[in-house]
Parts: structure tokens; C-alpha cells; sequence
């Protein structure tokens, strides 16, 4: 194992025809680390994952996942890492049973009954083991696909968009079995749309059109990007956000309930904007850190405007 | 590459269970062959019988008699009664009442004894020409028959030679001219091209629209694993189905089985794999189960038109011949006809197996081909 990472890829490139879903993108995860995916939709976190877990050979790019080369030995690692895909893709028109079982015999593995016996104990769906999978509601789906994706006690989980269409409830239990797991040792990648998952990463990394365009621990995230932030707040709020989207300085606007806050990375062209706004009298202008949510918006802006010069 | 019997046998079971679990797929199974050889059978029949027929008698004598009663023995004809006159027998044949008259003139069997050649008129109902072809073919035997029956014995060397009635209508191996003895052994490998094409595209390709390929490929599982486990199954249901088919076809539509077992084993074992790989192919190329029907459709109507199945393979142009020779069903039709209503053996088929040998290699190679991409 190259020192304690699980991941490690570097220059992963993927492309279908003309377009590049993927381009040279690196990954080094620590062992049992929660490491979030994030990124807008289409921008290549699904690719990436595949790639990781020997679902699709990289064009270019090598590395290893789990100390096995990520080219040449797939199925090794297949053998040890627990992918839970974005949809649901277990058989519907299969028990709850019969689909952990088939799983089970898949990974070939040992004591098959035991262990589908203990993962119905564990989903606390014992008394509905007869059921068609079909027939389970969003959460309840979810956490059969995890537990089937847990059978075989893998070593790393791949987790690509897992709480999707899931309510609350089901979401905050989802994250307690999650950490638990990595509590455990067990080494987690889970891409997200969702800012609060986000915020329970160990480390994040940022996609879009499939570039990388920032990694690192979660708390330093927000000075990477190096924002400065104002929060705003006062009469006609809506009036105001209109007019300081026209000023130098101001590179975004997010509002938040009856709150504005403004952010830009050139602190003195911001500064400036707040000082006369200040002048006004109307609204409170108080600086702020920067938390996660305006980097995010941020760097969504951003991509598109990567993904703008990237098309022309 | 290691392959896992284990894993395999995961596959078949999964496949089996879901099999059972859809209702509409199993109805098809079995409904299928049941409902299209019924249709087939007994529905498409270009040889009619028990057709009304009037008779004019203008000749009382024992040759006459015995050719009416032959009539009606054939079950063709359907002996209404007599009439006296042109004009009757044609209103009746206008009006539908009688779909034949045959007019036996004066004198006929006295005629025939002095060799005169005496003319027997039949006016038939010709708005559908297939339906009396049949009836008027088996008249000029009938004839005959009687002529022999008569005039056998002290007299039967004033049996005039030739006949004067004599069609050379020769039926070899259908005697009786029946359109089902011909159909239903066609049939079989209609019904096998179109649920064995039909069910594998759709199974496989089910898998990835589902998203459930996904997860699959995810696992170790090795695609030869996945392609036999879900491949293997429907080589049952095509035992099934003909099991089915036979039974009925030999039972409810009397066809007969006169060649040998093993040829026939051989031949449909053979037809099974091919449609399997065709199936295959079709699921490697579709992007959704609706496309994989379609694409099935595709290759059902060749099967129909092009084999041999609903018009002779003789008489069809050289163009379509060329393409009839590239379609399986046309080669298991050959073998399945040879084999069951003209006795043959393994020796009489093979050009036909070996035909569908190279179709198999190619069919199998571009599946494979694709079936390589598509998991990338």
C-alpha cells in the first residue's frame, strides 16, 4: 500500500468521443477519511468513480486504489470495494432477501446465510425479507443497496450521489452509519449535490466539467478560495441585490432568507462598495467568515465560466 | 480468466426466479406457441373442404354412382343434392349455395367404354381460386378410383389408359393436400425465432436500462458469467416451447413424424443457440428494452416471408433467395419439414446444419464484439 492511501490517482482522463467527461484529475484519499465529491451535475464525479473502481479503464492517468493498479487489476479491487450506484440497481422484482443473497454469492462469500441473516437484523427488515425489493420506499432502498454493498466488508465505499430523492430523517441516519463505518477504518468517497453532507466530510474536493478545481480538509476549504464576505441586511432586499450585482467588486450574491451576503475575492474593490453603501444608512453591512456555502456558490459560478472560455 | 460455476449459478437461479415473477413474459412462453399454432393451424388454409356441390345426372349408371359416392366419402365435396338445367346450377353457384356443379353428360360411362373421351363438366366457384384448386385436383382422382372400382376385374382391361380425367396430381408426403401438415412444422421455427430472439434481447438489455448492470459489473462477477447465467435459461424455455408445440402438433393437428429423433434434436438445438446469439446480439446493440423489441421485430419478418414459411422458397426471385439463405429459419424450416414429413435423417439435413453452423460464427462474433464495447 503506498503509505496510508487508499486512493491514489493521478491524471485520470476519460473521454466519450469528442468530449472530455474527465480531465486529468488527481486523488490521493487517506485511509479512513470521509472525502467529499462535490460538483454540478454532468461533471464528471460518476466517471471518476467508475474509474476508481474498475468499472471503466481510463484513458489516460494511473494510480492505485487500494494498492492495486486501477488499470490492471479491476477485478481485484472489485473484490474489496463497496459501490452503492446513484439509482437504485438492485432487482425489484426480487426479495429483500433473495437480492442480498444473490449479492453474497456474487462476492462468493463464506457463512452466506449468517451474513444475509445479520444484515436483515441489522436493516431491521427480517419480517419483511419476502418482500420485492420494488416494492420499498426511497429511504428503505437506500439502506438495503448500502447493506448490500456492505456484505462483503469492504474496505473502501464508493457512495456516488447515495441520498438522493431520501428524506431528512433518513439522510441524518444515513450519515450516522456512514461515520460510524469510517469510524471503523473503513475509507469513504461519497459524492454529493448537498451542502450539509459536505459539511460532514473529512476533506473535499470540487469538480466541474471535469476538472478538479479545489481540494483539501473541509475547514481550510472556504480560505482557499479566499473570499470576502459581507453579510447585508435591512429594508427591500431584493432592490438592493438587484443593484449591487451591477458593482465592481461584488462577484456574487446569495441571499439567505432576508439576508444578503456578498462576497468577492478582491477585498478592496469589496471594501469599497461597502463603505459607500454604508453611507446610505439604509442596510447593516457587517463583514463575515466566509463558510463553506459561499464557496460553493462560488465555485459553482465559477466553473461555468471555465466551462464558457472551455467551449468557445 | 477464472470462471466461478458458483457465480453462474447465481446468474441462472436470479434469472429463473425473475422469469417466474413475471407473469407476462411466462404467459408468453407457453401462450405463444399454443395461440399461433391454433391460428396458423387451423386458420390459414388454403385447401377448403366439405365445399357445397350439386350434381346434374344425366347417367344413372354404376360408374357415376361410385364416383358420387367417392365424392363424398374425399370430404371434400359436400353433395347438396341434384339439379336439372344450366341456369339452376349457375344461380346457385351465383347465390353461394353451391361452390361446384358437376355435370356427369349422357351416356358417360358408354362413352367411356367405347373410348369416346366423354367430357365431365365441373363449373366451379372461382372467386377463390385456392379454395377449390384443392377440390378440383381430388376430383380428376376420385374419378379414377371409381373408373378402377368399376371396372375392375373381367373388365379391367377396357380401363381406357390414359384416363380420361387424369391430372397428374401427385401430392408426395401430404397425400391429403392439407395447408396445416405443412404450416405446422414451419411454424416451430417461427415461434422459436420470435420468443427466443425476443426474450434474450430483452433480458440482457433489461439489465442496463434498469440500472442493475451496473451493480453487476461492480462485483467480480466475470461477463461470461453474467452472458451464460442469463442465456442458459432460455434455452430451456425453447424446450419447453417445443414440447409444447410437438404435443400439440402431433395430437390436435395429426402431423406426422416420420424421420429420425436425433436428426431433429440436433437440428432445433442448433436453431436454439442461433437465435440465442442473434437475441444477444440485438441486446448488445439496443439501448432500451423498446428497441430491443424493435430490433427483434426486425428480424421476425424475414423469418416469416424470406424462409419458405408462407410462400414456397422455389418460387421466390434469386434476389430474395440469396437473402432467405442468410436467415436461420429458412434452414431449420428445411430441417424441421425433412425431418418430420419426409423421414429424413441426419444425412439429409446436414447442408442445412452446416448452414446454420456459419451463421452461428457469424452472428457470435459481432455479439461479442459489441458485447466487449458496450461493457467499457
Amino acid at each position: 500500500m503506498t503509505g496510508d492511501r487508499v486512493i491514489d490517482v493521478r491524471g485520470l482522463t476519460k473521454r466519450f468521443g469528442e468530449k472530455t467527461v474527465v480531465d486529468h484529475f488527481d486523488i490521493a484519499v487517506p485511509r479512513g477519511a470521509i472525502y467529499g465529491f462535490l460538483g454540478p451535475n454532468g461533471s464528471g464525479k460518476t466517471t471518476t468513480i467508475r474509474m476508481i473502481c474498475g468499472l471503466l479503464i481510463p484513458d489516460e492517468g494511473e494510480g492505485t486504489c487500494l494498492g492495486l493498479d486501477v488499470r490492471r487489476e479491476a477485478t481485484r479491487i472489485k473484490e474489496r470495494v463497496g459501490y452503492m450506484t446513484q439509482k437504485f440497481s438492485y432487482y425489484e422484482d426480487l426479495s429483500i432477501r433473495e437480492n442480498l443473497d444473490f449479492v453474497a454469492r456474487m462476492y462468493r462469500l463464506d457463512r452466506r446465510r449468517q451474513r444475509v441473516d445479520a444484515a436483515l437484523a441489522d436493516l431491521g427488515l427480517t419480517d419483511r425479507q419476502n418482500q420485492l425489493a420494488g416494492s420499498l420506499s426511497g429511504g428503505w432502498k437506500q439502506r438495503l443497496a448500502l447493506a448490500a454493498c456492505l456484505l462483503h466488508e469492504p474496505d473502501l465505499l464508493l457512495l456516488d450521489e447515495p441520498t438522493a430523492g431520501v428524506d431528512p430523517k433518513a439522510r441524518r441516519d444515513f450519515w450516522d452509519e456512514i461515520r460510524r463505518l469510517a469510524a471503523s477504518g473503513v475509507t469513504v468517497l461519497v459524492s454529493t449535490h448537498y451542502m450539509d453532507e459536505a459539511i460532514q466530510c473529512d476533506f473535499i474536493t470540487y469538480i466541474a466539467y471535469g476538472k478538479k478545481l479545489i481540494d483539501g480538509p473541509s475547514a481550510q476549504i472556504p480560505a482557499m478560495v479566499g473570499l470576502v464576505t459581507y453579510r447585508v441586511s435591512g429594508p427591500d432586499i431584493t432592490a438592493l441585490e438587484a443593484a449591487l450585482r451591477q458593482e465592481n467588486g461584488v462577484e456574487q450574491v446569495a441571499r439567505f432568507g432576508t439576508v444578503l451576503h456578498v462576497s468577492g475575492t478582491d477585498r478592496a474593490g469589496l471594501e469599497g462598495v461597502a463603505a459607500r453603501y454604508k453611507e446610505h444608512g439604509t442596510h447593516e453591512w457587517v463583514e463575515k467568515t466566509s463558510e463553506l456555502e459561499e464557496a460553493f456558490i462560488y465555485l459553482m459560478a465559477g466553473a461555468r465560466d471555465n466551462f464558457s472560455r472551455y467551449a468557445a | 480468466m477464472s470462471i466461478s460455476p458458483a457465480r453462474f449459478f447465481a446468474v441462472l437461479a436470479k434469472e429463473f426466479i425473475q422469469m417466474r415473477r413475471d407473469h407476462v413474459t411466462f404467459a408468453m412462453m407457453i401462450g405463444l406457441p399454443i395461440m399461433q399454432l391454433l391460428l396458423f393451424g387451423f386458420i390459414i388454409n388454403s385447401d377448403a373442404r366439405h365445399l357445397p356441390t350439386l350434381i346434374e345426372m344425366n347417367d344413372h349408371g354404376p360408374l357415376v354412382r361410385a364416383v358420387v359416392s367417392g365424392m363424398e366419402i374425399s370430404d371434400y365435396f359436400d353433395i347438396q343434392g341434384t339439379v336439372s338445367g344450366v341456369d339452376a346450377g349457375e344461380s346457385a353457384l351465383r347465390d353461394g349455395t353451391a361452390a361446384f356443379v358437376v355435370v356427369f353428360p349422357r351416356n358417360f360411362e358408354r362413352d367411356i367404354l367405347r373410348g369416346l373421351r366423354p367430357t365431365l363438366l365441373v363449373t366451379a366457384d372461382a372467386s377463390d381460386p385456392s379454395a377449390v384448386g384443392g377440390a378440383v385436383g381430388a376430383l380428376s382422382g376420385i374419378v379414377s378410383v371409381a373408373m378402377d372400382q368399376t371396372f375392375g376385374g373381367p373388365l379391367g382391361q377396357l380401363a381406357p389408359s390414359p384416363p380420361p380425367f387424369e391430372v397428374a396430381v401427385h401430392k408426395l408426403h401430404n397425400p391429403e393436400g392439407r395447408t396445416s401438415t405443412n404450416i405446422v412444422p414451419g411454424l416451430l421455427a417461427i415461434i422459436l425465432s420470435m420468443t427466443m430472439v425476443m426474450m434474450t434481447a430483452v433480458a440482457i438489455v433489461k439489465e442496463t436500462e434498469r440500472g442493475t448492470m451496473e451493480m453487476l459489473i461492480a462485483t467480480p462477477v466475470r461477463p461470461l458469467e453474467v452472458m451464460l447465467g442469463k442465456i442458459v435459461p432460455y434455452v430451456f424455455v425453447g424446450y419447453v416451447q417445443t414440447a409444447v408445440f410437438l404435443l400439440a402438433g402431433l395430437t390436435v393437428f395429426a402431423v406426422p413424424f416420420e424421420g429420425s429423433w436425433w436428426a431433429f434434436f440436433l437440428g432445433f438445438n442448433l436453431y436454439i443457440v442461433v437465435n440465442l446469439a442473434l437475441g444477444f446480439l440485438i441486446s448488445a446493440a439496443a439501448r432500451s428494452q423498446m428497441q430491443a423489441m424493435q430490433l427483434s421485430m426486425f428480424t421476425i419478418l424475414p423469418s416469416v416471408l424470406l424462409s419458405g414459411f408462407l410462400f414456397p422458397f422455389a418460387a421466390m426471385p434469386g434476389w430474395a433467395q440469396i437473402i432467405g439463405n442468410g436467415v436461420p429459419a429458412t434452414h431449420f424450416l428445411r430441417v424441421v419439414r425433412t425431418v418430420m414429413l419426409k423421414g429424413g435423417e441426419v444425412g439429409d439435413i446436414a447442408g442445412d446444419l452446416w448452414a446454420l453452423v456459419a451463421i452461428l460464427l457469424v452472428i457470435s462474433s459481432v455479439a461479442m464484439l459489441r458485447y466487449r464495447q458496450t461493457l467499457d
